[in-house]
């Protein structure tokens, strides 16, 4: 740090303080936006980086690099994941953690063009093209994506890699509702007064569950609907939480709370089997497949990394079978590689959605502000 | 030294040893707070313009709330906390030692436990409270009692009763006497506890959101959702700005408070009374009740959970914790003791030694009270300001230390300082200028008036302050939050981990862990206090 740097930072800083001692006073103007979505907005940067090719990376002797992995608490690979890839490359990962998605993202988008770390992993669709937009990330398409399926290549130019897919869905209690009889079918169901104060959601603000389930109600009810949805919603006693945990922990109970309907995961019933505990054979908890909001998880290489061409093969990695089959019972959710194995337990217990709820990342940037700000008005004011 | 000009000598390295103790603390506070918030302000205002942030934002309304919170909850800490000061602070409580280590447990508790235990409350008297203001001032008040009965107490326990009784014998009443004789007296660190309850209530994050809800946001709640949400950065700045504005202004009316109330009484430290007729046993319990219960809630239901097991109870969760394999969620708890403990060993040293250094400059050097001020503003920052800051501030070529491990308990240190101070600067005062005066008259230079007179007292005070930067690095308060942190799970960030997911074993395993994690903090506090010399008596 130099402390030409230091000096002026601190003026400005100093500068600041006033200016805003002086203006703060009295403003509490309240008018907000009108929860209009334009149209999808581009999701390129206004100066497209360079890609890394291919064929640059696979001559690129790697030996004795170090890539710094940035992601999120939730990365939980099985341990020694990363062991047979440095044998292959000579290519050391060190994993550095958010605390959550947002974090993640947001601290990539403060740190663009001069990153913590060289990859970064865990920024999802509904953040995806704020990220790229931003100029977070430089192009690289791995060659295992052609594998992958169209419909997960949500990034654009390459920008960035999918590496798992999830879904954000309603989940009932089996203890409620016994094989699923009585429980809701649809997003629908819930303003049915037989649901009332039934339903425990979190705050799209704060959640990225909670966004899932925003969006999903948005794209279902469109531009005209989807605000009468959730004054409807309001009037049947929906609940809102900051937080999954305490939406799905505190209100659910794990299936066994005072409301019986949650906004959590397709996959929350294999973990609920496989971390139950006396063990159960068969989960608590039931979804509702037709409430689903598709959620992928995407990789990318940092703008400003020293070692663009190690970092890709990190990426290449995260979509490589090894990693691929390691993710359903690590993280509970799919893999996007089709060449992947999937654990018996998982595809016991998660729900396989067919047909899920989407909307473009580009469209999700465009509205997204103005529609939380509007779902904040209806729901919380 | 034998050289004539002696005196001359000794004001010049007196002088040179007065500013190498500054450099520290000084230096301290400018790289690792006014540089960070500094660089994440001006980084913010690059990217907006401020008038229209604070018209889009409720500013005059989150401020308000947020400001009226806070000094609701700061009231109710001190009736909840006040009583407790005086039982463990002037009375012979039996086992107060180990009550005192207890009291600093909330303070680690993760809030999803401390919003479980004020449900389980709101059942039992059969209101459902959740999502309420009312919910946020308990909950304060819970984890907040501690800071009252530690500074206060610890304070009363150095206080001369003398003064107090005469005025009872004289025909005071009890009131009166209290009133007119003990208040005054203990003013200077009922404004030191005050002024840090309410900075933690007004910055308080994760008891508004979870115990609040989504309709009660504050400032700091609000920044973290325009940064970390939303990435607006502009808009977060200007909130921190405000935010830093209304902090500096209440930290300045507080010191100034705690200094015109310093009657320049004498402390020494004074032996406890005992509890001897069945009218000062009910007083003592009944001044202890209050605090009890808040304390015993929390951990009550954490301990609950982590035993219930399977519709019965069992020691299933614990066991499942010292295995050493498990799930990927799975982090082995020695692992994660053993980070915790290191991360707030290394918290609490920093903290002690920049705060001891900071307390004898604020109270022997006139220029001292701005360092003071300076450095209590960390505690009414917001976390994503400091950490975000810390981001943008770091990256600098060539050292680029923001995923250093370092960084994680100095972070924690700037939380804890203010502790170190506001219990060490009223001890200090408060040493009798009688006993400086007698020691220096009897030959002592005045180094050694330093050693003798203030040491024992600075020392004990030093260990109060010890303590909450441990258990506040062990809870892990503050902006290591919002740094990137290299893998290596503390037993706070394993049991998010395990809490973020579904299936009954971990959230058991989580309590469990919780568990581990309150009886840690109260054995550290137990160990941090055997460490004082032994001719510090009483307190």
């Amino acid at each position: 740090m130099s402390s030409s740097t230091f000096s002026t930072r601190a003026g400005a800083f100093a500068l600041s303080l006033l200016l805003t001692a002086g203006v703060t006073v009295g403003c509490t103007s309240d008018d907000e936006s009108s929860g209009k979505a334009g149209d999808p907005v581009s999701c390129s940067p206004e100066k497209l980086p360079d890609a890394i090719a291919a064929d640059t990376v696979k001559a690129a002797d790697t030996k004795g690099t170090t890539v710094k992995l940035v992601t999120h608490e939730s990365f939980t690979p099985s341990k020694g994941i990363f062991d047979s890839f440095t044998r292959e490359t000579g290519i050391q990962v060190e994993v550095v953690k958010s605390d959550d998605a947002g974090s993640l993202v947001s601290q990539a988008v403060l740190t663009a063009g001069n990153p913590v770390g060289d990859v970064l992993f865990g920024i999802d669709n509904t953040f995806l093209c704020r990220g790229t937009k931003k100029g977070v990330f430089v192009p690289y398409r791995p060659a295992a994506l052609d594998d992958v399926p169209k419909a997960l290549q949500l990034a654009e130019d390459d920008l960035a890699t999918p590496i798992d897919v999830g879904d954000v869905c309603l989940n009932y209690s089996k203890s409620e509702f016994p094989d699923g009889k009585g429980a809701p079918v649809g997003l629908d169901d819930l303003k049915k007064k037989s649901f009332e104060d039934a339903f425990v959601t979190e705050n799209p603000e704060t959640s990225s569950p909670g966004m899932a389930f925003l969006l999903a109600t948005i794209a279902t009810y469109g531009e005209d609907g989807w605000e009468q949805y959730w004054k409807d919603l309001r009037a049947n006693g929906v609940k809102v939480t900051n937080g999954w945990s305490e939406a799905y922990e505190t209100e659910f109970g794990g299936g066994s709370g005072e409301r019986s309907i949650v906004t959590s995961y397709a996959s929350s019933p294999v973990a609920d089997v496989v971390y139950s505990a006396p063990v159960r054979e068969t989960p608590n908890i039931g979804v509702v497949a037709d409430s689903c909001f598709r959620q992928v998880e995407f990789a990318g290489i940092l703008r400003g990394t020293k070692h663009p061409e190690a970092a890709a093969k990190v990426v290449d990695f995260l979509l490589s079978p090894t990693f691929q089959s390691d993710i359903p019972l690590s993280m509970f959710v799919a893999p996007v590689n089709p060449k992947a194995e999937i654990p018996a337990e998982f595809e016991a217990h998660a729900t396989e959605i067919a047909d899920p709820i989407t909307m473009s990342p580009g469209e999700i940037e465009a509205g997204r502000d103005a529609w939380t700000e509007t779902w904040t008005e209806i729901v919380l004011r | 030294m034998t050289v004539p000009t002696v005196g001359q000598r000794r004001s010049w390295s007196a002088r040179l040893a007065w500013a190498a103790a500054a450099v520290v603390p000084i230096a301290f506070l400018l790289v690792f707070f006014a540089y960070p918030v500094g660089s994440i302000i001006e980084h913010g205002f690059r990217e907006g313009s401020i008038l229209d942030v604070v018209r889009r934002t409720r500013t005059g309304r989150l401020l308000w709330f947020t400001t009226w919170q806070a000094i609701l909850s700061t009231v109710v800490t001190f009736v909840i906390g006040l009583p407790a000061a005086w039982a463990i602070g002037t009375m012979k409580v039996p086992a107060r030692r180990i009550i005192r280590a207890l009291l600093i447990v909330p303070f680690v508790l993760p809030t999803l436990v401390v919003a479980a235990a004020l449900r389980a409350v709101f059942e039992v008297i059969g209101l459902d409270l959740n999502h309420s203001v009312l919910a946020i001032v308990i909950a304060h008040a819970m984890l907040n009692a501690a800071v009252v009965i530690r500074i206060v107490g610890g304070y009363w326990s150095l206080l001369d009763h003398r003064s107090e009784e005469a005025a009872r014998v004289l025909g005071a009443s009890w009131w009166r006497a209290t009133r007119e004789v003990t208040l005054p007296a203990l003013a200077p660190a009922l404004w030191s506890a005050a002024a840090i309850v309410f900075l933690f209530c007004f910055t308080s994050f994760g008891i508004i959101l979870t115990v609040g809800g989504p309709a009660n946001p504050t400032i700091e709640t609000e920044i973290w959702r325009y940064a970390v949400r939303r990435t607006e950065f502009a808009a977060a700045a200007a909130l921190a700005v405000i935010q830093l504005v209304a902090v500096v202004a209440l930290i300045v009316t507080t010191n100034v408070l705690e200094r015109r109330t310093q009657t320049g009484g004498t402390a020494r430290p004074r032996s406890l009374r005992p509890i001897r007729s069945r009218r000062q046993k009910v007083a003592v319990s009944a001044a202890l009740l209050p605090a009890s219960i808040f304390l015993l809630v929390p951990l009550g239901v954490l301990l609950e959970r982590s035993l219930s097991f399977g519709g019965g109870y069992g020691f299933g969760h614990y066991r499942a914790l010292s295995k050493t394999s498990g799930g990927t969620l799975f982090v082995p708890a020695a692992d994660a003791i053993g980070n915790s403990l290191w991360a707030a060993s290394a918290a609490c040293f920093a903290a002690v030694v920049i705060g001891g250094l900071a307390s004898v400059l604020v109270v022997h050097r006139r220029w001292g009270r701005a360092l003071d001020v300076g450095l209590m503003v960390p505690l009414g920052t917001s976390a994503v300001t400091v950490g975000f800051g810390m981001l943008v501030a770091f990256g600098t070529p060539p050292v680029d230390w923001r995923s250093s491990w370092a960084l994680i308990p100095l972070a924690q240190a700037l939380v804890g300082i203010p502790f170190v101070i506001r219990s060490v600067v009223p001890a200090l005062r408060s040493v009798d200028e009688r006993q400086r005066e007698a020691a220096a008259v009897l030959g002592a230079s005045p180094r050694k008036v330093r050693m003798l007179v203030d040491g024992p007292v600075a020392v004990r005070a030093l260990l109060v302050g010890a303590a909450f930067s441990f258990a506040i690095s062990l809870g892990e308060f503050g902006a290591t939050s919002f740094l990137v942190r290299p893998e290596r799970p503390t037993v706070p960030t394993a049991m998010f981990r395990l809490l973020s997911h579904p299936g009954e074993a971990l959230q058991g395993q989580a309590m469990a862990l919780g568990t581990v994690l309150a009886v840690l903090s109260a054995l550290s506090v137990l160990v941090i206090e055997r460490l004082r010399p032994n001719d510090a008596v009483g307190w």
